[in-house]
């Protein structure tokens, strides 16, 4: 029997080990996995790499895991954003390294990775300071460059519905990130809204087929990162 | 405005208005943040444009009422939009691969500095204390058909935006189509930047006065 479900978001993240890569779904606080973030935070691992498009808000969900000092590099195309000052503090004390990604490049090598290609060519960046050092080549007639694939040991994701095979469906434009996280990473943890009943979603309606999803919580009603900033809470 | 008023130049909302006019029907649009998110409003009645924005939508709308608000439809600039009736959802790699595979037909940016050949420098200072951030910035003057760019001329300081090279980073490599400033319209051509259009009560000479390179007048009688 295939059954992917969990109890809890502390099972979920319990095997993730300190020195991991963990990529975040997100764009902002749409799709980000809050309850998974902080069942990360409760864990405790250490020396992480963290892939997501930014650095978190306030002193919850991504930026509390910064700032709870777990998060050795992000892999992100814009750490600044509204209410963002964990990470900006840390980077100028030099105590979180920045590996800065064109949002598109990101997006490509996320997917290079989950799809088994190591590396490839691309027109972003081309002549800006984010393509130094890295091998470039001309076809028909125009440069590029050569970035490579982003793999992860865990992808922590959310999703509105999901059933015991790990078949997603995602909301609106929650789903940024999470379907090409998914397929790169070893293991892949959903915090879903709703658990559903195999065949309740129509095969023609998955977004993420359940080959690429290990563990799947339920949390019906996750907390709203930005009601929490502007509620000034602290995580832990 | 009143009578005495003499009218210079074009305020921000009328630069996204002119700009808003060579957005033609059927055309898939990118707004950048700010100033170029206002074309949308003043695009002329009877086009229909579909709105791209790069974290998964197809068919952006309006802002949302208080009922219609949802935290998990956001745009670009993580601002709360609607979605149209035949809009699409995607993920960010289909999303970049619009941009990147040229599908999308017009982007509208902004800019800290134009050059002659069309390099856009609109993500960092290079400020050593700076933290970078450049979001989908590269791969829209990489990918997108078109770029239009939405500028005020000079700097707060008055110095020009408009260069013989970039002193900043650069964003792309000569990928500017087309300027539309506070004082003029300039194209970006093999022979130069060429003015085809002045705003009110704005001359040539004090255009290019503001420019740091000689432009081409295209309005001038033979």
């Amino acid at each position: 029997m295939i059954d992917k479900r969990v109890t809890s978001c502390a099972a979920a993240v319990a095997k993730i080990k300190d020195g991991d890569t963990v990529m975040i779904g997100g764009f902002g606080e749409a799709g980000s996995p809050i309850e998974l973030i902080h069942a990360l935070i409760d864990h405790g691992a250490k020396n992480l790499t963290v892939v997501n498009n930014n650095t978190g808000s306030g002193r919850v969900g991504l930026a509390a895991l910064i700032e709870n000092g777990q998060v050795a590099k992000m892999i992100c195309s814009y750490p600044r954003t509204a209410n963002s000052t964990v990470f900006p503090e840390l980077y100028h004390a030099g105590k979180i390294e920045l590996e800065l990604v064109p949002q598109g490049t990101l997006a490509e090598r996320i997917r290079a990775g989950g799809a088994g290609v190591p590396a490839f060519y691309t027109p972003t960046s081309v002549g800006t300071p984010l393509a130094a050092g890295k091998e470039s080549r001309t076809f028909e007639e125009q440069e590029y460059v050569m970035e490579r694939a982003i793999k992860a040991d865990f992808a922590l994701i959310q999703a509105k519905q999901a059933d015991r095979y790990g078949n997603l469906t995602f909301n609106k434009t929650a789903r940024n990130f999470a379907p090409i996280m998914a397929m790169a990473a070893t293991h892949t943890l959903v915090q879903t809204n709703e658990m559903v009943e195999l065949g309740e979603i129509d095969p023609e309606n998955v977004i993420t087929p359940g080959i690429f999803v290990n563990q799947i919580v339920e949390v019906s009603n996750p907390l709203q990162e930005s009601t929490l900033v502007k509620e000034g809470v602290v995580y832990p | 405005m009143s009578q005495q008023t003499v009218q210079l130049g074009w305020s921000r909302e009328q630069m996204a208005q002119r700009c808003a006019q060579d957005i033609k029907d059927g055309s898939y649009v990118n707004l950048g943040i700010g100033i170029p998110e206002k074309v949308a409003q003043y695009v002329p009645a009877g086009r229909e444009v579909i709105y791209h924005t790069e974290n998964g939508l197809l068919g952006m709308g309006t802002e949302p009422s208080a009922e219609e608000l949802d935290p998990d439809l956001i745009n670009a600039g993580k601002k709360p939009v609607t979605a149209i009736d035949g809009a699409a959802y995607f993920h960010h790699g289909d999303s970049f691969a619009m941009i990147r595979g040229k599908h999308i037909d017009i982007c509208v940016l902004g800019a800290m500095q134009v050059s002659e050949q069309g390099d856009l420098a609109n993500w960092s200072t290079g400020a050593p204390d700076a933290i970078p951030a450049v979001g989908g910035a590269m791969d829209l003057v990489a990918g997108v058909k078109t770029i239009y760019i939405i500028t005020q001329h000079t700097t707060k300081t008055g110095a020009a935006k408009i260069l013989p090279e970039c002193t900043f980073p650069l964003t792309g490599q000569g990928v500017v189509n087309r300027i539309y400033s506070d004082l003029a319209v300039i194209d970006v051509t093999e022979k130069g930047l060429v003015l085809i259009e002045l705003a009110p009560n704005i001359s040539f000479d004090y255009v290019q006065q503001k420019t740091g390179v000689s432009l081409i007048n295209a309005l001038k009688q033979e």
